[in-house]
């Protein structure tokens, strides 16, 4: 019989200076992106300085929360704390409708029901200090 | 100036042991370092340069064993680029001897990571670095980096769990021409498939194995290898190159090895055609098949067939891995220093019932990192 994929209890992210702006705006159920105000590049991971152009003048543009499934794996066997009894869970990169591949989990959904090249949507879950944390499930069928 | 023929392998050792919960990284490193240096014909006193990373080792890990090998090099090399590493550190030597900074460099690794019980593959890939903060979370292993590379490449070629399994049982069928390799035991297609899912679709036996162990190699210059006691074996071209998220635009599937192999193979000025083997890390079955489209052996998306029907056993049109590699001989967490010595040993005549017919051009490429987030390429080209 197939089982609901798992929802681990995730280590908490090592928040910085420079990402501190991303993980609040998760918090309040948004997801943005950083574009370079000098060269237009978008960029994933939130990072001070563009990658391209080393320009430190950024915008932070509102990304859709849809996407796509780019990669997927089951992950049967994860030794570390939060992780050892909530296997199996399903890591994934995400291509976001904006263009870059973020590293998530899908959730809600049983294994076999995330597929490469699925749609998915943002799902937002809180993790206190008004910061939240990007997973991702199967995009539902509009009523 | 190229460094084609500037330097040379003069000696190897590739410690026996599989398991040594009686004894530290550090002595089976100096253990190797003693065996490289009676097979070159050198003393200790005479090793000027030294390379070295490891799992265990500190910020300064590099010094703690010049001090316990009590020697004071006028070049030290530690670049930490996982298994890769000490592919790497053979370019980084060769250059460094045609600089004339040193003349007979050791080039070491050795763990115990066996008999730590170390979960190398399936436990968190955490570290302090800006990028972990945005994985991490989301339960990102080792296995399931690489498991990410082998999804998309089903995904896009239709690459099936049957070929990447018969990378696993010719490397287990030359393991089984190795005494010293820690699993013999011939294995079939159907077995990797029944073993249990490590991460998805990678299965426990398309994943290296976890073993303590250790090697050396010593390299000196073109004019100082002539007058030892082994053929020299030469270093014609190297390269090196990393991999990472790009911006958030990688293509998964190009891996370093891309940038690497092209780098050596044009500095060696050789073709793949002229190559009688390839040591190719083989952290994953994955891995095999995507190092070798990404060198060019065949093109993308035709790894699946390529790794088929035979083409890497050692009496193939592509020997690979001949020792046994990662998957069954040996991994003590990294292995790049195996691949180097396997190509010697086979260069020389000396591979035992796996030996290469006429091998004189060897291809040595190491990866290390995790593919599916960030990872490092080198590669060399060898000869006799």
């Amino acid at each position: 019989m197939s089982q609901q994929a798992n929802v681990p209890s995730r280590p908490r992210p090592r928040i910085d200076e420079e990402s501190r702006p991303w993980w609040e705006a998760l918090g309040r159920r948004e997801l943005y992106l950083q574009r370079c105000l000098e060269c237009g590049a978008l960029r994933w991971y939130p990072r001070a300085l563009c990658p391209e152009c080393l320009c430190d003048r950024t915008q932070w543009v509102r990304a859709s929360g849809r996407g796509k499934v780019y990669s997927l794996t089951t992950v049967h066997q994860n030794q570390t704390p939060g992780f050892a009894g909530a296997t199996p869970y399903l890591l994934a990169y995400v291509e976001l409708e904006e263009g870059v591949r973020i590293l998530t989990n899908v959730v809600n959904c049983r294994p076999e029901e995330a597929t490469i090249g699925a749609s998915v949507e943002a799902v937002f879950q809180d993790i206190g200090n008004q910061t939240g944390l990007l997973s991702f499930q199967p995009t539902r069928q509009q009523a | 100036m190229g460094l084609a023929r500037q330097a040379a392998i003069v000696g190897v050792y590739e410690h026996p042991t599989r398991f040594a919960p009686n004894k530290t990284a550090f002595q089976l490193m100096a253990e190797s370092a003693r065996g490289a240096l009676a097979d070159a014909g050198l003393s200790l006193k005479e090793v000027d340069g030294l390379c070295s990373t490891g799992l265990g080792f500190g910020a300064t890990g590099i010094v703690s064993l010049c001090e316990y090998l009590n020697l004071k090099p006028g070049f030290v090399d530690s670049t930490a680029i996982g298994g890769a590493s000490f592919v790497a550190h053979a370019a980084h030597a060769a250059a460094a001897i045609a600089a004339g900074l040193c003349s007979v460099v050791l080039i070491v690794y050795g763990s115990t990571a066996a008999s730590q019980r170390l979960a190398i593959g399936t436990a968190g890939i955490g570290s302090a670095d800006p990028a972990d903060q945005y994985e991490t979370p989301f339960g990102p292993t080792t296995v399931a980096s690489y498991a990410l590379v082998a999804a998309r490449h089903m995904h896009e070629y239709g690459t099936t769990a049957e070929q990447l399994a018969e990378i696993a049982v010719t490397t287990r069928m030359h393991a089984g021409l190795n005494p010293q390799a820690k699993y013999r035991e011939p294995i079939t297609v159907e077995d990797v498939l029944a073993s249990r899912t490590i991460a998805s679709p990678l299965r426990l036996l398309d994943c290296c194995i976890i073993s303590d162990g250790a090697g050396a190699f010593v390299m000196t210059s073109a004019e100082r290898a002539r007058e030892l006691r082994r053929r020299p074996i030469w270093l014609l071209g190297a390269g090196e190159a990393v991999g990472h998220g790009e911006g958030g635009l990688r293509d998964y599937l190009e891996t370093a090895a891309a940038q690497s192999g092209r780098a050596a193979l044009a500095r060696a000025g050789v073709a793949h055609r002229e190559i009688d083997l390839a040591m190719i890390y083989d952290s994953f079955t994955i891995t095999v098949l995507v190092t070798l489209e990404n060198l060019g052996f065949c093109r993308r998306g035709e790894g699946g067939s390529f790794v088929s029907g035979g083409r890497l056993r050692f009496d193939g049109a592509l020997p690979v891995n001949t020792d046994g590699g990662g998957l069954s001989s040996n991994h003590p967490g990294m292995r790049g220093v195996f691949l180097v010595i396997e190509a010697v040993r086979q260069l020389r005549g000396e591979a035992g019932p796996a030996q290469v017919r006429d091998c004189r051009i060897a291809l040595v490429h190491g990866t290390g990192g995790t593919l599916g987030l960030r990872h490092s390429g080198a590669t060399l080209v060898l000869a006799n």
